[in-house]
C-alpha cells in the first residue's frame, strides 16, 4: 500500500476499497518501525492521527469528500498544529504545545487530510543536513551513513522510505529542493506569497516559503492544490489566482524552451551530478522541447548575500525565543540578564546561535551599509538575472546540489563549505521564484541525483507539467531505496 | 576580524551566553563565515534599489475590527512561570 | 547663573491611537481589562504568528498630517527595533525608521500672549509596548501584555522650544490638536499621551550642548518640573567644570528630580531593518482626500475664518481654538446675532473661568451656546447690565431652572435692568435729597462726589439701574 502514489490511495479511499483508518495506520506503523533507523519523526501521536483518520472515514461515507480526504500527511515540524508540540527542531521549544494552526494546517483539515506526525529537521531550518536537530539527525533511506540533506530532511526521508505519501516542507534557501534531491523524491517550492507563512515558525521572513515533497509530479499537483490559498494573516502571501495545478498536468513539453544558465553547468558541480542531469535535458529534447543557454551572471554572489540576509532575519524572528512566555527557561538564573542568556545558549544549538550571531553582527551599529543594505542591492541583481533569463525560456533547469549526498559528519566542522553548496537553490530564493527537484538519476555510492526546475514566478502549473512529462517518459521516480524496516531491500533501481 | 571582545559583545546583544572555548569556537567561525560575506564588498551597487521582497507589492491593511477573543489560560498554560494571570521575571529595576 | 544660557527643547509625544483594534493585531485596545486577557497570538508573539497592520491606525495618522500641515509619505516602510525586555514579546518593536507616515508640518500656540510656532520633523506609526507590574507578586515582575501592540503615533518635534513653560504649551497644543481630530483621547492617567523631552543648554549663539532625554513624562506638570529640574542640573553640571553625558533620564516626581536609567544603557544598538513580516505602505492621493474630506474644520481653518469674517484678533481666534469643544461653544454662540468680539469675550472669559472652576471642559459646559448667545443680545439691547449678565449666567450654570429659558430666570430672579427712566430720576431725586454733602462738593468742584453719588443711586436700585442713564439724569438734575 505505502508504493502506491498519494494519487492511488485517493481514488482506493473514494471508492472505499481502503478505509483512512487501514492507511494511516499502515503509515503509522511503517513509522514506528523505521524510527530507529531513519529518525525522520519527532512526534507521532497515533491516537490523535487515527481520531482525524476516523473522521475522514465519515466524510468518505457521506460522499463530501475532498482528493486529499483520507489521506496521512506528515508535516515539518516548522508548522504549529494545535495541540500538537510543535518544536521547529531545536530544544528551544521542547515543551511548545501549539495552541492554534498554522493556515497549512488548516488547509490539510479542511480537505479532511490526516496529519501523520511532524518531520525532523534542521533546528529552524537552518542546515543543509539534517544534522542540527536537537532530536538526532535523520539518516538517508538510500544509505544510512549519508546524510538526508536540509532543513526538510525528515520529510524527504519520510516520503522516500514510503513513510508518507506525501509531506509538507519549507525551502528558505534550498530546504525542499536539496533534500528532495539527496533522497530521490519530488519537492516542490513554490513562488513566494503562494503559500501562507501564518503558522509557520519563521526563520528567514523574505526566503521562508512552505512547499511539499512527494513520490510524483502528479501528487505534488494535489497537495499544492491544497496548500495554496490565499490568507489575509500573511501580508505578503499573495492574492493571486490559483492556477489548475492537477488539470494542467498533461500540457506536454512541445516547444518548451529550457534555459540552461552556464554558471550550473561548471566543475564546481561533480561529474556524477552533472551526466544524469545532462540525460535528463536530453530527455526532455526527446520530448519535443529545445534549450537556450542563458547566464545568470550574480549567481554567484547569491551565498555571501543569502548568509547576511537570512541570518541577520533570523537573529531578529529568534528573539521572541526569551524563556519568558512559553518554551524553555534556564533552571536558574541570577537576573534577567541571566535568564536571558542562559535560556536562549542552553535552547539554541550551534548553527541557530552561529547566524543569530552573525545577523547581530550584519545589522549592529555601523556595519548595516556594508552588509545588510549591500546586500539587499546585490539580491536585486540576483533577481534582475532571472527576470532577464526568463525573457529567453520558460524554465531553467540545473543541479540542486553541487554533489549527491554526503556522509553524515563530512561537513559539520566546517559551515562555510556547508553553505557554499546552497549555491544551486539560493538564487531562486532570493529571487522569490518557484523550484523544485524531481529524481533524474544516480550518482556515486547509488546515491540519488535531482534535477532542479525553476519557474517563473506563479508558474507552478507549467513546472509541474513539465515535471510529469518527464516521469510519464521515465521511472526514476518509482525507483525505492532499500526498507528502513529491515525486511530486505525494496524495488530497488 | 571580528576580536574576542567583539564576540561577546555581539552575545550580549544577541542575549547568548557565550564560554570562553564557545567564544573562541564562534570567533573563528564568524571570521571565515565574514571573510566568505566580505566578496560583496567589491559590487558596484551605485543606484540599485535594496530589495526587501521577493515581490513589488504593498502592504494590505485591516480593517479595525476586534476579532481575537481572550485566551489567556490557554497562552499562560505555556508559560514557564505563571501567576495572577501575569507572565512573571525576576524582579526588574528601571 | 540662569541669564546667560539658552534653554534647547525637543518633545517626543507618544500618542496612543483611538483604534478598536490593535495596530497589527485584532485584539482589542480597550483600557483596564483583567491582564493578559487581550493579548492575542500575535501580541504574545507566539512562534509562526504575523502582524497585518490596521487601516484605521494609518488613517488617523493621515488625519494628523492633514492637520499639521505635514508631508504624508506616499510610501513608507515599517522597521523592527530590536531590543530584549520582558514587555517586548518578539524582541523587537515595529516602528518606523527611515521612512515616515508624516515628514514635517507645524503646530502655533500661544505662550505669554504671543504666537509661537513649533516645527514638527516627522510623526511615525509605531506598536506600544506592555507594561511590567513590580508590585504583584513578591520577588517578581509580572508581564502583562495587553498593552501590547497598541497603535501609537510618536510626534518628535524640532528643538525649537526655549524653556519649560513653551514646551508644556506645546504639549498642550498638540494634547488638545490630537483630541480635535479624534485621533487619541487624550487620557494622561491611562498613559495615552505621553512625553519624552530631549533637553540641552548652550550660550547663545553657540553649538547645540549634549542633550539628555527624559523618558515617559505623563502629565504636563512633571513634564515642565522635570525639564526645570534637568535645566538645573545641566548648568550647574558644566559650571562646575562638568561635561553632560548623552542618556536616558529618568523623571522622579516624589523627589522632583531626573536620574540615570543606566539599566538600559547597553540595550542602544538596535539594530533597525525593514520588517520582512510587513510590505512598504502606499497611502494614495485619493484616500488622503478622502480622510481629509471627511474631517471637521480644523483649527487653522477656525482661526482664518475668525479673523477674515469676524474681525477677531489672532489672539482671541487663538484662545478661542485652545480645544475642538471650545470652538463648536463659540460657533454655537454666533449662531444668533450677537456681536463676535463680546461673545469672544465672554468665551475666553467668564464661561471659561466657571468651567475651570467646576474643572469642566467645553463639552460638558452647564451653561450652553443658545443661553450664552441669549444673555448677550439681553446686554445688548440694555435688559441686562453687564453685573447683572453675570449673574444671569451663573443662575444658569446652577442649573435650577426646569427649562433653561434665559428670559425667564431674567424675570423671576428679578434682574432685569431698570432702564425706565421716571423710575430712575426718581431714585436720583432720593439720593441727592439724601446726601446733600455729596451734591455740595461735586457742584464746588469735586468730581469724584459723582461716581460717589452713582454709586448711591445703583445701591438704592439693588444695581439694576442702567449705569448709562443713572449717568445722564445725575449730570442732568446736578447741572
Amino acid at each position: 500500500m505505502h508504493r502506491e502514489t498519494l494519487k492511488a490511495l485517493s481514488a482506493q479511499l473514494a471508492a472505499r476499497k481502503l478505509s483512512s483508518v487501514e492507511v494511516t495506520t499502515h503509515f503509522l506503523d511503517r513509522i514506528e518501525r523505521a524510527q530507529s533507523v531513519l529518525n525522520a519523526f519527532i512526534t507521532v501521536d497515533r491516537e490523535k492521527s487515527l481520531a482525524q483518520a476516523k473522521a475522514a472515514d465519515a466524510r468518505l461515507a457521506k460522499g463530501d469528500a475532498a482528493p486529499l480526504t483520507g489521506i496521512p500527511v506528515a508535516h515539518k515540524d516548522l508548522f504549529c498544529a494545535k495541540g500538537w508540540r510543535t518544536t521547529a527542531g531545536s530544544k528551544i521549544l521542547s515543551n511548545f504545545i501549539a495552541p492554534y494552526d498554522a493556515h497549512v494546517i488548516e488547509q490539510f483539515d479542511r480537505a479532511g487530510a490526516v496529519l501523520l506526525g511532524k518531520a525532523n529537521m534542521d533546528e529552524f531550518a537552518m542546515g543543509s543536513s539534517c544534522e542540527n536537530s536537537a532530536y538526532g539527525c535523520v539518516r538517508n533511506p538510500w544509505d544510512t551513513n549519508a546524510v538526508p540533506g536540509g532543513s526538510s530532511g525528515g520529510s524527504a526521508a519520510a516520503v522516500a522510505a514510503r513513510l508518507a505519501p506525501a509531506a509538507t516542507a519549507t525551502d528558505t534557501g534550498g530546504s525542499i529542493r536539496q533534500p528532495a534531491s539527496f533522497t530521490g523524491v519530488s519537492g516542490l517550492r513554490p513562488t513566494y506569497g503562494r503559500v501562507s507563512r501564518y503558522g509557520m515558525v519563521a526563520f528567514a521572513s523574505s526566503l521562508d516559503q512552505g512547499g511539499c515533497i512527494a513520490k510524483t509530479a502528479e501528487d505534488l499537483a494535489m497537495v499544492l492544490d491544497v496548500m495554496a490559498s490565499y490568507d489575509e494573516r500573511d501580508s505578503t502571501c499573495l492574492d493571486h489566482p490559483k492556477d489548475d495545478y492537477v488539470g494542467s498536468l498533461g500540457r506536454g513539453v512541445k516547444g518548451l524552451r529550457i534555459g540552461l544558465p552556464k554558471e550550473y553547468f561548471t566543475k564546481d558541480v561533480a561529474r556524477d551530478v552533472i551526466d544524469p542531469i545532462l540525460a535528463a535535458v536530453e530527455q526532455y529534447k526527446k520530448l519535443g522541447a529545445t534549450v537556450v543557454d542563458v547566464s545568470l551572471p550574480n549567481q554567484k554572489l547569491s551565498v555571501p548575500v543569502y548568509y547576511v540576509i537570512a541570518p541577520a532575519e533570523a537573529s531578529s524572528n529568534l528573539s521572541r525565543f526569551d524563556g519568558v512566555r512559553y518554551g524553555h527557561r534556564a533552571e536558574k538564573y541570577s537576573d534577567l540578564m541571566d535568564l536571558y542568556q542562559k535560556s536562549r545558549a542552553e535552547g539554541f544549538g550551534a548553527e541557530a546561535k552561529r547566524r543569530i550571531m552573525i545577523g547581530t553582527y550584519v545589522l549592529s551599529h555601523g556595519y548595516y551599509d556594508a552588509y545588510y543594505l549591500q546586500a539587499q542591492k546585490i539580491r536585486r541583481l540576483i533577481a534582475r538575472d532571472f527576470i532577464e533569463a526568463f525573457k529567453q525560456c520558460d524554465v531553467i533547469m540545473g543541479p540542486a546540489a553541487p554533489t549527491v549526498a554526503y556522509d553524515l559528519g563530512a561537513k559539520v566542522t566546517d559551515p562555510v563549505q556547508m553553505y557554499l553548496d546552497d549555491l544551486y537553490t539560493i538564487p531562486i530564493n532570493l529571487a522569490g521564484l518557484p523550484g523544485m527537484s524531481i529524481p533524474c538519476g544516480f550518482g556515486n555510492k547509488g546515491r540519488p541525483v535531482g534535477l532542479q526546475i525553476v519557474g517563473n514566478y506563479f508558474d507552478e502549473a507549467r513546472m509541474l507539467a513539465v515535471a510529469h512529462a518527464f516521469q510519464q517518459a521515465t521511472d526514476w521516480h518509482e525507483k525505492e531505496p532499500p526498507s528502513p524496516l529491515g525486511e530486505g531491500r525494496g524495488e530497488g533501481r | 576580524m571580528l576580536s574576542l571582545q567583539d564576540v561577546q559583545r555581539i552575545a550580549r546583544l544577541a542575549r547568548l551566553e557565550l564560554s570562553g572555548a564557545e567564544a573562541e569556537a564562534m570567533r573563528e567561525q564568524m571570521n571565515a563565515i565574514l571573510a566568505m560575506v566580505d566578496q560583496m564588498s567589491a559590487v558596484d551597487t551605485q543606484g540599485v534599489e535594496p530589495m526587501s521582497h521577493p515581490q513589488d507589492v504593498t502592504q494590505r491593511l485591516r480593517d479595525d475590527v476586534v476579532t481575537e477573543p481572550d485566551r489567556r489560560d490557554d497562552f499562560l498554560a505555556l508559560a514557564p512561570q505563571a501567576e495572577d494571570g501575569l507572565y512573571l521575571v525576576p524582579k526588574v529595576i528601571d | 547663573m540662569r541669564a546667560d544660557w539658552e534653554v534647547v527643547i525637543g518633545l517626543e509625544t507618544h500618542a496612543q491611537l483611538t483604534t478598536a483594534s490593535k495596530i497589527f493585531s485584532g485584539a482589542s485596545t480597550a483600557f483596564g481589562a483583567p491582564p493578559n486577557t487581550q493579548a492575542s497570538a500575535v501580541d504574545i508573539a507566539l512562534p509562526g504568528t504575523l502582524p497585518v497592520l490596521n487601516k484605521g491606525a494609518v488613517e488617523r495618522a493621515i488625519r494628523f498630517g492633514l492637520a499639521v500641515g505635514g508631508t504624508i509619505a506616499q510610501r513608507c516602510v515599517f522597521a523592527r527595533k530590536n531590543y530584549f525586555y520582558p514587555d517586548l514579546p518578539k524582541g523587537y518593536q515595529i516602528s518606523q525608521y527611515e521612512q515616515p507616515v508624516v515628514a514635517g508640518g507645524t503646530l502655533s500656540f500661544l505662550l505669554d500672549g504671543a504666537v509661537k510656532t513649533v516645527r514638527l520633523t516627522r510623526a511615525h506609526l509605531e506598536e506600544d509596548a506592555g507594561k511590567l507590574l513590580h508590585e504583584a507578586v513578591p520577588g517578581s515582575s509580572g508581564v502583562d501584555l495587553n498593552r501590547a501592540g497598541t497603535p501609537l503615533l510618536e510626534i518628535v518635534t524640532e528643538p525649537d522650544m526655549r524653556s519649560a513653560a513653551e514646551a508644556v504649551a506645546y504639549a498642550k497644543a498638540l494634547h488638545a490638536l490630537v483630541r480635535w481630530i479624534g485621533i487619541c483621547d487624550g487620557n494622561m492617567q491611562e498613559g495615552s499621551f505621553r512625553c519624552d523631552a530631549n533637553v540641552s543648554v548652550r550660550k547663545p549663539g553657540g553649538a547645540l550642548g549634549t542633550r539628555c532625554e527624559i523618558k515617559n513624562l505623563n502629565s504636563f506638570r512633571f513634564l515642565e518640573k522635570a525639564i526645570e529640574y534637568e535645566i538645573r542640573r545641566q548648568v550647574e553640571v558644566i559650571e562646575d567644570g562638568g561635561k553632560i553625558v548623552q542618556e536616558t533620564r529618568l523623571y522622579d516626581p516624589d523627589r522632583d528630580e531626573t536620574r540615570s536609567m543606566r539599566s538600559k544603557e547597553d540595550a542602544h544598538d538596535y539594530r533597525y531593518f525593514p520588517d520582512p513580516d510587513l510590505l512598504p505602505l502606499a497611502i494614495d492621493r485619493a484616500w488622503i482626500d478622502r480622510v481629509g474630506g471627511a474631517m471637521t474644520a480644523l483649527p487653522d481653518a477656525l482661526r482664518g475664518r475668525y479673523i477674515s469674517q469676524l474681525g477677531l484678533s489672532l489672539y482671541d481666534a487663538m484662545l478661542l481654538t485652545e480645544s475642538r469643544e471650545k470652538a463648536a461653544f463659540f460657533d454655537e454662540v454666533m449662531k444668533a446675532d450677537v456681536q463676535a468680539k463680546i461673545a469672544a469675550n465672554w468665551v475666553n472669559g467668564e464661561v471659561s473661568a466657571l468651567l475651570n472652576d467646576a474643572g469642566l471642559e467645553f463639552d460638558r459646559s452647564p451653561v450652553s451656546g443658545g443661553q450664552l448667545s441669549r444673555i448677550l443680545q439681553l446686554i445688548a439691547d440694555g435688559t441686562l447690565s453687564g453685573k447683572g449678565a453675570k449673574e444671569v449666567l451663573r443662575e444658569v450654570a446652577r442649573g435650577d431652572s426646569a427649562t433653561g429659558d434665559v428670559d425667564e430666570i431674567v424675570a423671576s430672579k428679578n434682574l432685569k435692568q431698570i432702564s425706565d427712566g421716571g423710575a430712575i430720576e426718581a431714585a436720583v431725586d432720593q439720593v441727592m435729597a439724601a446726601n446733600p454733602k455729596l451734591v455740595e462738593d461735586y457742584r464746588s468742584g469735586k468730581e469724584k462726589a459723582f461716581n460717589a453719588l452713582v454709586g448711591q443711586v445703583m445701591k438704592a436700585t439693588q444695581g439694576k439701574a442702567n449705569p448709562a442713564q443713572v449717568n445722564a439724569a445725575l449730570k442732568k438734575k446736578l447741572g
